[in-house]
């Protein structure tokens, strides 16, 4: 205020030399002066433009997620040397589990026959590892000095199906003449076996090829034709005689041997099929493996490579084609690709686009950070709204009318002052996960309950302070000069009260944020996909997350100690200027 | 006197009652999963030797816990057990509620007690020092210090703790009361293993209540400093310091020694998110994992517990208050 000139000089006792300053404008002053004070000032400044108008400027929203493509290698398929005998059978032919142990076990041993289940079987060896397999059905036996004079009758039928045809004799004993066990009649084979005594006659039942080389077709409509029994035992034959040329239903092939595997060509010096001693195997099962992947593959393995490309028809993008990587544990080998994966960008550092990185869930920290401020800010507002109505109308009432009345809601303020806060609220979390609480309408019952235990503080406070005022002078003049009780509350008792009722609030009110933070952040205050300060530092409960993306839990614990911190600078500023009393 | 203290303890005992049935009615509002889970499993055990049924079980158990009948009766069933010292059993620690306690209380006073006198060597001297110089930059620097104290969320204080000493430093454990070796080592080793482990919830908890107690000392350091007595203890020429220590300290000591009183049942219950951070197996920890699970008998007995100590130590003020004050007279 400045000292107005009025006409001619002022006297020294004029009041109007005298600075005088309205109690509001001493108090705002006192509190300017107050260093602390403004720095909390400025605090809470920063936190609400933060919170309430940075969601305005922030490109994202809260529940926005952000995705990331990895190109990871993995595993693609798995390839493995052949170390057994894989059997094509022909058309028709059983060969059970118990044939195929026996025929290992037989070519381990090097006897040619082996019996199975009542059957008995022979192979004969067509290559490297390669076998015929043939079954034999006795039909008839025969004494061996009787074998060349003996008519049909000599022959003891041990098939019930067998009848010893003439025909049959005549061949049997060709073949006996030309020192032969084997003899053909109507294309079906049979043979003689010699049991020292007996000679046994059989019929010969082709069953199938016992191979450790695998066949793949280049066309996908070929596939069947190669791996037939029929197409598969003259190209076995042919491929272990060292022939280069194949012939097959009236067409010639070319075969070319490479290191462990055969190469088919078509006449025109296409590829037709493949057999090799490699099994590869696709690594999930919507995989189908191209020819040309199988003959690189193969090829790459063979020569000890340790990857290859391949020009791939799919992804053109990618120059060069795609690289294939192979690793070697024990006897397996491991194709590994790179291969393109839209995973949620859990955690991602941070970078221009996001300032503080991405949350557990892929979500802008940043943005959450301001989304969260605003609950947080919000319920504290709200709380310590309810907690002054309940408050200053409990407390009013009992310092106002005294006697009876103060004492029985003392009494009820001393009840909510001992229900044991925690335990009460975490029950209460507890209750509204098992319900499944929406989360929108979780904060609204969460700001009821914080309000709803939280008023006896204020109630204590307008009690004593409206108890001591009712007492004196000026109240006593404001009854004696006919004031309304309505007057007398409101003009004169409620503005002695404000003071200590804003620094209470104030100081209430980080301590709210508290509260509400220290809830979230156990998991049963605000919970996804709203957020508050407190949820977002939730994430730090996982260790992992605490020790590796500090970005994730440090920015939201700091922005909560400096608002409840600029609260209280704030509220310990008021204190100070309200209170008469200081000398400042 | 002990008309008054009489009449405290009724009133106590009235709240104590009305507080526990508002927890009550709170809690049973959670789904009764744990006693469905015990039905399922006692019945599992039994049915091999032709035992009750599931719904037989459910039914028994509920009757054991009143939970077939309604919340009134249900309390008052529970009460009439609680009143001879019969908590029942603990849903979760399957042993009685007071065994549990007895077990774990131990860890808790220990925790709390060594944070309290730590609290009080650090907060009596710098509160006495912020009100003797008044305004000057010491007195600045330990108000920001209090109210950081008082701002900083215990949770974000703890992790960054573990952060920096376990994490980055490995100085010593995140988690737990004893290290993986401890019944491996002697007495004396188990002690100092014991005590690395408390160090963080105690750097903690005292941290968190520094802020409180200084601020309280140094108003009331003010207050008294402003007194008529302490002029006339400076004008009649006494030293500075025993100004301080003889005439103005020992006055504080009055609201000191009431505001200590209030503090007892925070002891109990105070350190329960601070323990839950830490894993630290006292009642704190203990009842927080009974609360969560929702179990009746152990939250019951825990919230009974705090009540009574609540009602007790606010009695316990109002005693110390006219004990250590000779002017106040209580009627």
């Amino acid at each position: 205020m400045t000292i107005e000139k009025q006409g001619g000089e002022l006297a020294l006792d004029d009041a109007r030399r005298v600075k005088v300053l309205s109690p509001g404008m001493l108090v705002a002053k006192r509190f300017l002066r107050n260093r602390l004070a403004i720095t909390g000032m400025i605090i809470l400044i920063f936190m609400f433009t933060f919170a309430f108008l940075g969601g305005l400027f922030t490109p994202y929203k809260q529940t926005d997620v952000f995705y990331t493509t990895e190109i990871v290698f993995q595993n693609y398929a798995t390839g493995q040397y052949n170390m057994e005998l894989r059997y094509t059978l022909a058309e028709g032919a059983d060969f059970s589990q118990k044939a195929r142990a026996a025929m290992a076990l037989a070519v381990k041993d090097g006897s040619e026959r082996f019996t199975a289940e009542g059957k008995s079987y022979q192979y004969s060896q067509i290559g490297e590892n390669a076998y015929e397999i043939r079954g034999y059905r006795r039909m008839a036996s025969v004494l061996t000095r009787m074998a060349d004079k003996a008519g049909a009758a000599a022959f003891q039928i041990q098939d019930q199906d067998f009848v010893m045809t003439e025909s049959l004799l005549e061949a049997f004993r060709a073949a006996r003449k030309a020192g032969e066990n084997r003899f053909e009649l109507e294309g079906v084979f049979y043979s003689i076996q010699d049991e020292g005594k007996m000679l046994v006659l059989c019929q010969e039942t082709p069953i199938g090829l016992a191979s450790m080389l695998i066949s793949d077709s280049v066309r996908e409509a070929d596939a069947e034709l190669v791996s037939s029994y029929e197409f598969r035992l003259p190209l076995e034959k042919a491929a272990s005689s060292g022939a280069s040329q194949f012939a097959f239903g009236g067409i010639s092939y070319s075969l070319k041997k490479k290191e462990g595997s055969f190469e088919l060509l078509l006449p025109d010096g296409s590829s037709f099929a493949e057999l090799s001693n490699i099994i590869l195997s696709p690594n999930s099962q919507e995989t189908v493996l191209s020819y040309e992947f199988k003959a690189a593959a193969r090829a790459a393995i063979v020569e000890k490579q340790s990857s290859f490309t391949l020009p791939s028809g799919e992804r053109e993008e990618t120059e060069g084609g795609t690289e294939y990587r192979i690793s070697r544990v024990n006897a397996n080998y491991y194709i590994r690709s790179e291969q393109e994966t839209r995973l949620m960008d859990s955690y991602g550092t941070p970078s221009r686009a996001h300032i503080l990185g991405l949350d557990g869930n892929g979500m802008d920290i940043l943005t959450r950070l301001m989304y969260g401020g605003r609950v947080s800010l919000m319920v504290g507002f709200v709380v310590i709204l309810i907690e002054l109505l309940i408050g200053v109308l409990i407390g009013g009432t009992a310092g106002y009318f005294g006697g009876f009345v103060d004492n029985l809601l003392m009494r009820f303020i001393d009840l909510f002052n001992s229900i044991p806060f925690w335990p009460l609220v975490l029950i209460f979390g507890a209750v509204m996960d098992s319900l499944r609480v929406p989360p929108y309408r979780r904060i609204f019952f969460l700001m009821m309950l914080l309000g709803v235990l939280g008023w006896t503080g204020i109630a204590r406070i307008v009690r004593g302070q409206i108890l001591s005022l009712r007492e004196q002078d000026f109240m006593i003049a404001a009854e004696c000069t006919g004031l309304s009780i309505h007057r007398r509350i409101f003009r004169h008792l409620v503005p002695n009260v404000m003071p200590l009722l804003i620094v209470e609030a104030t100081m209430g009110l980080g301590d709210i944020i508290l509260t509400e933070a220290t809830l979230s952040f156990l998991g049963l205050g605000v919970k996804y996909p709203m957020s508050s300060w407190g949820s977002i530092l939730n994430s730090v409960n996982d260790i992992y997350v605490m020790m590796h993306y500090w970005y994730a839990w440090i920015p939201a614990g700091t922005l909560i100690l400096f608002t409840v911190l600029g609260f209280n600078f704030v509220g310990d500023g008021l204190r100070d200027a309200f209170d008469p009393k200081m000398k400042r | 006197m002990w008309k008054f203290i009489v009449k405290r303890l009724i009133q106590g005992i009235v709240i104590i009652f009305l507080g526990s049935l508002i927890i009550y009615a709170v809690i049973r509002c959670l789904p009764t999963s744990f006693v469905e889970d015990m039905a399922r499993q006692r019945a599992a055990q039994a049915s091999s030797v032709g035992g009750k049924s599931y719904q037989e079980w459910l039914n028994q158990l509920n009757q054991v816990y009143g939970l077939d009948r309604g919340i009134l009766p249900g309390f008052f069933a529970w009460l009439r057990k609680a009143v001879r010292g019969d908590f029942g059993d603990s849903w979760k620690y399957n042993v009685t509620v007071t065994e549990k306690f007895h077990e774990v209380i131990g860890c808790t006073l220990y925790l709390n007690i060594v944070t309290f006198l730590l609290e009080l060597l650090i907060c009596i001297p710098l509160g006495i020092t912020a009100a003797r110089k008044q305004y000057s930059r010491t007195d600045y620097a330990i108000t920001v210090f209090a109210l950081l104290g008082i701002s900083l969320p215990t949770f974000f204080l703890a992790t960054l703790l573990k952060y920096v000493f376990s994490v980055r430093l490995g100085w010593v454990d995140m988690y737990g009361l004893v290290g993986r070796n401890f019944y491996k080592m002697d007495a004396f080793h188990q002690l100092l293993d014991m005590g690395a482990h408390m160090l963080m919830p105690v750097v903690t908890l005292t941290i968190a209540g520094l802020g409180g107690l200084t601020r309280f000392t140094r108003t009331n350091m003010l207050e008294v400093l402003n007194a008529d007595y302490i002029r006339t203890a400076r004008a009649k020429g006494l030293p500075e310091s025993r100004v301080i220590s003889r005439h103005a300290f020992r006055n504080t000591l009055i609201p000191l020694v009431t505001y200590m009183s209030y503090l007892i049942p925070s002891m109990f219950s105070g350190s329960m998110i601070t323990e839950q951070l830490f894993q630290i197996p006292g009642i704190g920890y203990t009842s927080y994992q009974a609360i969560v699970s929702g179990d009746i008998p152990f939250t019951m007995f825990y919230s009974t517990f705090l009540l009574i100590l609540t009602q007790l130590s606010l009695l316990l003020a109002d005693i110390m208050y006219a004990v250590v004050d000779p002017r106040v007279r209580i009627h």
